[in-house]
């Protein structure tokens, strides 16, 4: 790999290890995500996955590692990436809309003491449309199913306009039409030379939606193009010898 | 002459209690929606030794002296008992219940060594516990209103990062949000609450005035700002409720009328607030029930019509109840214009048979719900 290279790269992690208490949840992690892909990270549960991403983003302490985002320090590029977080990390009794939780995407833009107005206004409307939730803008979202609350944390990310997504299980527990809109999501930013990382948990699927794959347990077990990745002998040191290679 | 004198004490006591209801009633808002009622009720408590050390290292007794010590004895106490939950295992409940004891019992150890010392001044230093506000004066509402008007526009100003910042903490961090440290501001916000409301209702009562108006109000609304008004606005109605209430008898005290004024509007919401209020819930529960009984009846009508009359007496034998019962039944099923009367026993209305229709399509595509006949 080239120096040029590496300072185009979307996102580029090394040596990186996280501690919980005792234990190690990410042991020296690298990791070279390509641009303008797909990329999956895909492991058994407590392999780290979503521990990856929070770490990465700076939102879990870092025992060791260093992160560069397109070559640039996370503070650097912090308004060049949008996060998809787990939807049940939020309390959906919180009293506001949908339209009003996509606006949050753009309080990063907005910067201190401003408040949103008309054009985020727009804005936000215009992220709902392309999750196919324009109708239900000014629900309580609380009256939402698992799958729209899914899709309005995706609108929220797509009005953060990033060139790097971050998604943490976005497919999990949603229903079918939840699941095609996501995948029209992703590609709609592929085709605008977007990178997006999604945690993914199933195997069955992650050949046909991602370019680009990472096999993770708390060190990663191999990453590249995704035919040359997905082999049962990876997928096999990856989970253990139970693991289903789908197909 | 005493009149007067009544009119301006009531005057003072209805503004100083209004002023506390609408700074409690929003600040309590964020309180409520980051599960942190019970913070508030340790700050509170933790005032009582700030206030005792602020008058022993002063030797004054200046309101605004001694407030300012509650304050910051209620910070510290706010800051230990996150420190408390951050850095060990110990469950947040634990935590929050050792912080408040251990302050307040502290509180009371000076409050009780003050009085032993034989010193004219200290006599109203324990008003602070269960406020008295009858000895609030034109001062005392300054200052309230000096710190309720420095709390609410810090809360106007930082709103939308409060807000984000406690709906998903993790995302605004990822924007790039101080969440921490917008989380302390907030404590010390809610700290200059607890100082106007020291004086009023005191350290045991006060965190009523930060959680019932919240609660009451969360009832009655989905937006976050309609909340917000709506809880200052209930707050401040207890606040000028419960002071006319106390002045309207002699020997009443206004903290606890405030409180229990900001009791009923909270007892109110939860039953009758449209939505979320328990008659409604109850009333639709029972409608449906009601609503899922008929259409049970329905079903079985239209079983007993593909092999015979439909009477009252088979009616009585298929669901195997009294005649009694069965004849009810299908007067309940004829009110909802699904059968009508005829010679051989009742039949389906055309309006009954398309209802029967739907349901045995309900059934098909969801034979979980309606086991069938």
């Amino acid at each position: 790999m080239t120096l040029t290279q590496t300072a185009t790269l979307p996102l580029e992690v090394r040596d990186l290890t996280v501690v919980y208490r005792e234990q190690p949840v990410l042991w020296d992690v690298d990791l070279a995500i390509p641009p303008g892909q797909l990329s999956a990270i895909v492991g058994p549960n407590g392999a780290g996955k979503s521990t990856l991403l929070k770490a990465v983003l700076g939102l879990v302490p870092r025992a060791s590692g260093q992160v560069w985002f397109f070559g640039q320090s996370l503070r650097e590029a912090r308004a060049r990436i949008g996060y998809v977080p787990q939807r049940n990390t939020v309390d959906w009794d919180f009293p506001t809309s949908v339209l009003d939780v996509v606006m949050m995407g753009l309080y990063g833009q907005l910067g201190w003491f401003r408040r949103p107005g008309k054009r985020e206004r727009e804005a936000a409307m215009h992220c709902l449309e392309q999750v196919s939730l324009q109708d239900l803008a000014h629900r309580q979202i609380a009256q939402l199913s698992g799958g729209q609350q899914q899709r309005v944390f995706l609108a929220r990310a797509l009005a953060q306009n990033a060139d790097l997504y971050f998604m943490d299980e976005p497919f999990a527990g949603v229903d079918a039409v939840t699941e095609e809109a996501i995948l029209q999501v992703l590609h709609g930013l592929k085709s605008q030379g977007k990178t997006v990382v999604v945690v993914h948990h199933d195997l069955e699927t992650v050949r046909e939606y991602f370019d680009h794959l990472t096999l993770l347990n708390v060190q990663v077990i191999a990453s590249g193009p995704m035919e040359e990745t997905f082999t049962s002998e990876n997928l096999r040191r990856t989970y253990g010898a139970k693991a289903r290679t789908g197909g | 002459m005493l009149e007067l004198f009544t009119d301006y004490t009531l005057r003072n006591v209805a503004l100083g209690s209004a002023l506390l209801g609408v700074v409690g009633g929003a600040l309590g808002t964020f309180a409520m929606l980051r599960r942190q009622s019970l913070l508030g009720d340790v700050l509170a408590h933790a005032a009582l030794p700030g206030i005792c050390l602020a008058f022993l290292l002063t030797g004054a007794k200046a309101p605004l002296v001694l407030l300012v010590g509650g304050g910051l004895a209620g910070w510290l106490a706010a800051w230990l008992a996150l420190a408390v939950l951050r850095h060990t295992r110990l469950p947040e409940d634990s935590a929050l219940g050792v912080m408040l004891s251990s302050f307040f019992g502290f509180g009371i150890a000076l409050l009780t060594f003050i009085q032993q010392r034989d010193n004219a001044n200290q006599a109203g230093l324990d008003q602070y516990i269960f406020g008295q506000a009858a000895t609030i004066v034109a001062a005392d509402v300054a200052n309230f209103a000096l710190l309720a008007g420095m709390a609410l526009a810090l809360l106007g100003l930082f709103y939308k990062e409060f807000k984000l910042t406690t709906f998903d903490p993790g995302y605004a961090q990822s924007l790039g949000l101080p969440v921490r440290g917008l989380g302390t501001l907030l404590t010390s916000l809610v700290v200059l609450a607890v100082m106007v409301g020291l004086q009023t209702v005191g350290v045991v009562l006060m965190a009523a005035m930060l959680i019932a108006p919240a609660a009451a109000a969360r009832q009655w609304t989905d937006r976050l700002g309609v909340m917000l008004a709506l809880s200052a606005l209930f707050g401040a109605l207890a606040g000028v409720s419960g002071a006319l209430i106390s002045a309207s008898r002699e020997n009443l005290p206004t903290g606890p009328l405030v409180v229990l004024a900001v009791s009923a509007i909270l007892l109110v919401s939860l039953f009758f607030a449209p939505q979320r209020g328990l008659v409604w819930d109850w009333a639709r529960t029972r409608q449906n029930r009601k609503r899922v009984h008929l259409e049970r009846l329905l079903l079985d009508a239209l079983a007993l019509l593909q092999h015979g009359p439909l009477t009252p007496q088979a009616l009585a034998q298929h669901r195997r109840e009294s005649l009694a019962a069965a004849t009810r039944h299908l007067e309940a099923l004829e009110a909802q214009g699904w059968v009508r009367p005829g010679p051989q026993g009742y039949r389906l209305t055309p309006a009954g048979q398309q209802k029967a229709l739907e349901l045995q399509m309900a059934l098909r595509s969801q034979p979980s719900v309606f086991p069938s006949p």
